[in-house]
């Protein structure tokens, strides 16, 4: 096991080393239309070939990697930290606060949120900057994913209220705040990891299917979840497998923080 | 007596507060009151500005209270979208997402437990990253290719929802159950020596069981939520493929009704489930 | 003994799969829909799935064959338009009936006429004939012989009749007794609809045979397209009338047969420059965007070769203007595509005071030339477009931000609130005659895009494309209509309000075992002769 993480860590740092200094690894960059070359199989100009437009797929995954793995896990985190402070409240107080704070997670269940982020659509001036539309969705993603996670921190909150070592914390005189913070939110790690692990393919994934509203990564930037995109039609049926390198790239991204953060996942 | 009262209240009241705000959100989404058919070069302006007219236009509050008014008398009120009473939409479509949604959760949990059970009891480290890297495998998959890898292989459709939501339940549960079984009471009783089975179902599941309801509660609507885009790419007709088609169509009527449909059963699964969960918290014996 | 047996019980077993192979082919024609239709009232239908019902089931007086895209006789034997334009005189077929039996007389020409007028059913196929105020009025000089008169002259108003289904004035059933090749038998709202063949239909192949050859038409809900291709290969529909270039390149991969391309045909893929007044725009922009230079530079840095090569995978031709080359009579054909030229195009914008500064275009007052392109998304073609667009104007200096919007959103910022720069959209066209196209060119229409709505034109240019507009819809002599609908397409290609940009093929995949198809331009593509059809005896699928 302690091998796997080790190849896991190595794995993510050489992902990170890639994305960044992403422009010294490729000569072309992720927007150039080779235009008598669309669809292009590998070659040593184009390690990954090209895509529908001519555009050299090794640079738009290399690039692609940056806004993805950068900002999907930070809307991970986000909507993470939303779950623990809501659903830790919730479980901490009880009574009527919990009973209000979990109606209102109810709602945010229940609510058709494509239209709260087609109205941020609109409220966004028509030429903002690729990049800026790509935070503003991914910090969207983060502020209403926390919903599903905060029920069940509530009730891992509320269970733990009841534990003997808060209870022997409580008599040796812990105040709200300090029970909370220094006795709860850690012993609710476990199920935060496992929020944060499910939302990050989940974010870069809902950010490609967001391109529907006019949100998410603008053209020409390259993300993850666009890249993936060209996968989803019948004529993926002929693609190469350089084509599932995005795919392939994202799986083990997301297997190796899963291995990474194992460890993490086990109670103090 | 007095509690249920009060609860079924709460529960009303907030079904109520969700159907305002969904109206709402629809009301501010930019495109209310577009039809596209405007775009149609024979229309005279005349007929244009008709088609612009025969736009809800009252206000938000005026126009919940009558149709609030009119669903009491059974009246849901009629879809733009579809030209048809939202009444005969619901009805022919909601066998149909039921059955998903029932076979998605049913088939979703049994995989995504079992193999959390497996995984805490088994203590295997490779069954452990085999689990992790096959549920990760489906989280990064898009609902489109498994929906075209399942028509493919002639595969029934109706199982996308349920490898959807496996991978979200495993992790949830895999992390519960771990938990639970790293705790104090857990390991004396290993070296007690009592069997795997027993420490399973009488140590392990009891000390997580009020999570786990909870995360039964909420898989409900994280499997309402994902039923729409699979219906949407597997052609499924049902009341998913409705809210979507109402979304995008800015359809206040349909989406009101789903809106207010959604939350009554996200309500309603997770009420029950804090009700388990409340009484095995207060008797876990 | 026991081998004759045999012998017996496997001639049997073959005979019984034979027939059911036979069944199963069902003498049914099995294609999609993307949606449920919105209406079964012919005098009603604006959507796609509605209108392929109309189709199906309703008969019209005068049919556009849409393979010669001449007019001929259909419920109408002959028929006669007034020097005036303005009057129509039809001589309608004996022997016909409605299919639950009622006969067909001039009585119900004149009803469903009186319907289809009516200014409150704000029909578009009503509307289509509407070109002034006034009553029209129906005259029944027989009962197979009824004049039509309207208020003002009508352009190519035997032609309109393609799209009237006549609706019976007597029968109980209403719109469901149809004159068409089929009724409808049986509608699951979102899963299918199933056709059947009108016993009553008054048309006969060329041995006497009643037509339609095939018993029934099942029309399923689908709106996946990857689903629908799948299908296809699988044998389970029979085809689909529209495919989009990726498909149609991998399907021609697999079975060559299987695809058609019928040519070039009248749908344009267009962008235009926002310039309302009402815009809230800067005033820098709105005057970039109301310089015909600037207009024509954009128009000369695309690269419409391109576009046609890789996003439409070879299958348009790059736009010349607001009539497609595959309209023969109408079309000008002393046009041509702009040229990609970038070095004219510049010199074009030098004329306005722009200049390129360290590789950014810069106008008269300094301001970096940046502007953002909406368009529908998902529409796949278009965002490539979209995205071709945006580095063939980085090549002269110029910022391009694509925005991928819903529909409804869309067309709020183009209609109501006139919050967008520049829109990338196409038209759908089916009909022929340019005086369709009456409101997307007259300055006070609604679908003026450009600059909707004026209440007096802002060019000179508009006034001069409004008084041809008028004057080709006030001539019956298709010469002099020629020569209007040409100078207008000069004035159109000249200032460039809609910068054209391909018109595409059409393009559709038929299966093998359809026979008498003959896929054409005009829509419905593919079974526009859905009466002569036939079916092959296949082995049959399992579904």
């Amino acid at each position: 096991m302690k091998s796997v993480r080790t190849v896991a860590v190595l794995f993510l740092a050489a992902m990170a080393i890639a994305c960044l200094f992403a422009s010294f690894l490729t000569s072309s960059t992720y927007a150039h239309q080779f235009r008598d070359i669309p669809d292009a199989p590998p070659s040593h100009q184009h390690l990954l070939g090209t895509d529908d437009l001519g555009r050299d797929r090794f640079a738009r995954v290399l690039y692609g990697t940056r806004v993805s793995l950068l900002l999907a896990p930070a809307a991970a985190l986000l909507s993470s930290l939303l779950a623990a402070v809501i659903g830790g409240i919730a479980g901490f107080t009880g009574g009527w606060i919990a009973r209000v704070i979990m109606a209102i997670t109810d709602l945010f269940l229940s609510l058709p949120w494509l239209l709260l982020l087609i109205t941020v659509r609109a409220l966004m001036p028509l030429n903002v900057s690729p990049i800026t539309s790509v935070i503003i969705t991914f910090a969207l993603l983060g502020c209403l994913g926390w919903a599903a996670a905060a029920r069940v921190v509530c009730a891992d909150a509320r269970s733990l209220v009841q534990s003997d070592f808060v209870l022997l914390a409580r008599a040796s005189g812990a105040g709200g705040l300090r029970l909370l913070c220094r006795h709860i939110m850690p012993n609710l790690r476990s199920i935060l990891f496992a929020q944060f692990w499910i939302s990050v393919p989940v974010f870069i994934l809902t950010e490609a299917n967001l391109g529907i509203l006019g949100l998410g990564v603008a053209e020409p930037l390259p993300s993850w979840g666009g890249l993936l995109r060209e996968l989803e039609s019948y004529s993926s049926l002929t693609a190469g497998p350089w084509q599932f390198v995005p795919l392939v790239l994202l799986i083990a991204v997301v297997s190796c923080f899963q291995i990474v953060l194992h460890k993490q996942e086990l109670p103090v | 007596m007095l509690s249920w009262w009060k609860h079924a209240a709460r529960i009303v009241a907030t079904i109520l507060l969700g159907g305002l705000l969904g109206a709402t959100l629809l009301r501010v989404a930019p495109g209310f009151g577009i039809d596209d058919e405007e775009l149609d070069p024979r229309l005279s302006h005349a007929s244009i500005l008709a088609l612009r007219q025969n736009q809800p236009g009252e206000n938000l509050l005026s126009f919940y209270f009558h149709h609030l008014t009119r669903l009491a008398h059974g009246d849901l009120g009629f879809s733009r979208t579809f030209e048809r009473p939202v009444s005969q939409l619901l009805r022919e479509r909601a066998p149909e997402t039921l059955k998903l949604v029932g076979l998605g959760l049913l088939l979703g949990w049994t995989l995504a437990f079992t193999l959390a059970l497996l995984t805490t009891t088994a203590r295997s480290w490779s069954l452990d990253l085999g689990a992790s890297v096959l549920s990760g495998i489906l989280l990064c998959l898009p609902a489109a290719l498994l929906a075209l890898l399942f028509l493919l292989t002639r595969a029934p459709v109706r199982l996308v929802l349920a490898l959807i939501i496996f991978p979200k339940v495993f992790r949830y549960s895999r992390s519960l159950l771990a938990r639970s079984a790293a705790m104090p009471h857990v390991l004396t009783a290993r070296a007690k020596g009592l069997g795997q089975l027993r420490i399973l179902f009488w140590h392990v599941l009891p000390t997580a069981a009020p999570q786990l309801l909870a995360l039964a509660g909420v898989s409900v609507s994280l499997t309402f939520a994902a039923a729409i885009p699979v219906e949407a790419l597997c052609d499924l007709p049902g009341i998913g493929q409705l809210a979507w088609k109402a979304a995008l169509g800015r359809d206040l009527y349909l989406l009101v009704n789903l809106t207010m449909i959604v939350t009554t059963v996200t309500l309603l699964a997770n009420s029950a489930a804090d009700v388990l969960g409340h009484a095995l918290t207060v008797n876990p014996s | 003994m026991k081998r004759k047996i045999l012998c017996i019980i496997r001639l049997v077993c073959l005979l019984f799969l034979t027939v059911t192979a036979v069944a199963q082919t069902g003498n049914e024609l099995r294609f999609c829909l993307k949606s449920d239709p919105k209406t079964l009232n012919p005098l009603q239908v604006a959507d796609d799935s509605s209108e392929t019902i109309r189709y199906l089931t309703g008969g019209v007086l005068v049919r556009i064959n849409r393979l010669t895209q001449e007019a001929e006789p259909e419920l109408a034997t002959s028929w006669k338009v007034s020097d005036n334009g303005r009057t129509i005189t039809f001589k309608l077929r004996d022997g016909v009936y409605f299919s639950d039996g009622t006969p067909f007389s001039a009585e119900d020409v004149a009803y469903t006429v009186q319907q289809l007028m009516d200014p409150a059913l704000h029909s578009p196929t009503g509307d289509a004939f509407r070109s002034g105020d006034g009553k029209v009025v129906t005259s029944i000089s027989k009962s197979d012989r009824i004049t039509i008169t309207f208020p003002a002259p009508v352009a190519g108003l035997d032609k309109l009749f393609d799209q009237v289904a006549i609706m019976s004035a007597t029968s109980p059933q209403k719109e469901k007794a149809v004159l068409g090749p089929y009724y409808v038998a049986d509608w699951k709202a979102g899963s299918y609809l199933l056709l059947k063949r009108n016993s009553n239909y008054w048309r006969q192949d060329a041995g006497g045979h009643r037509l339609p050859l095939i018993d029934t038409v099942r029309i399923d809900i689908q709106q996946n397209r990857d689903t629908e291709m799948l299908r296809l290969v699988r044998g389970e529909i029979h085809f689909i009338n529209s495919v989009d270039p990726e498909s149609f390149d991998k399907l021609a991969s697999e079975n060559a047969a299987m695809v058609h391309d019928a040519g070039v045909s009248l749908d344009a893929e267009f962008m235009w420059f926002n310039q309302a007044s009402k815009s809230p725009l800067p005033p820098y922009k709105q005057k970039w965007f109301h310089s015909t230079n600037f207009r024509r530079a954009v128009s000369e840095s695309i690269n419409r070769a391109d576009l046609v090569r890789i996003a439409f995978r070879g299958h348009a031709q790059p736009g010349v203007g607001p009539i497609s080359p595959a309209n023969k009579f109408w079309f000008n054909t002393s046009l041509h595509p702009h040229p990609f030229d970038q070095k004219s195009a510049l010199q074009r914008l030098a004329q306005d005071g722009f200049r390129l500064q360290d590789g950014k275009l810069r106008d008269s007052d300094g301001y970096n030339v940046e502007f953002s392109i909406m368009t529908n998304s998902g529409n796949k073609m278009r965002e490539r477009m979209a995205t071709m667009i945006q580095q063939d104007l980085s090549g002269i200096g110029i910022t391009v931000n694509v925005v991928t919007l819903d529909f409804p959103s869309l067309i709020e910022r183009m209609t109501r609130t006139f919050d967008y720069e520049a829109c990338l959209l196409g038209l759908l066209n089916n009909d022929l005659d340019p005086n369709s196209q009456m409101n997307v060119w007259l300055s006070s229409a609604d679908d003026h895009q450009w600059n909707p709505n004026e209440k007096t034109p802002e060019t000179s240019w508009e006034a001069e494309i409004d008084n041809l507009m008028r004057a080709q819809a006030s001539t019956l002599n298709p010469q002099k209509r020629k020569q209007y609908i040409d100078r207008l397409q000069q004035i159109a290609w000249e200032q460039e309000p809609f910068i054209y940009l391909v018109n595409r093929n059409a393009l559709s995949a038929v299966s093998p075992s359809v026979e008498n198809v003959h896929p054409v331009v005009l829509r419905p593509q593919v079974y526009w002769n859905v009466d002569e059809l036939a079916l092959r005896a296949e082995v049959a699928s399992a579904k």
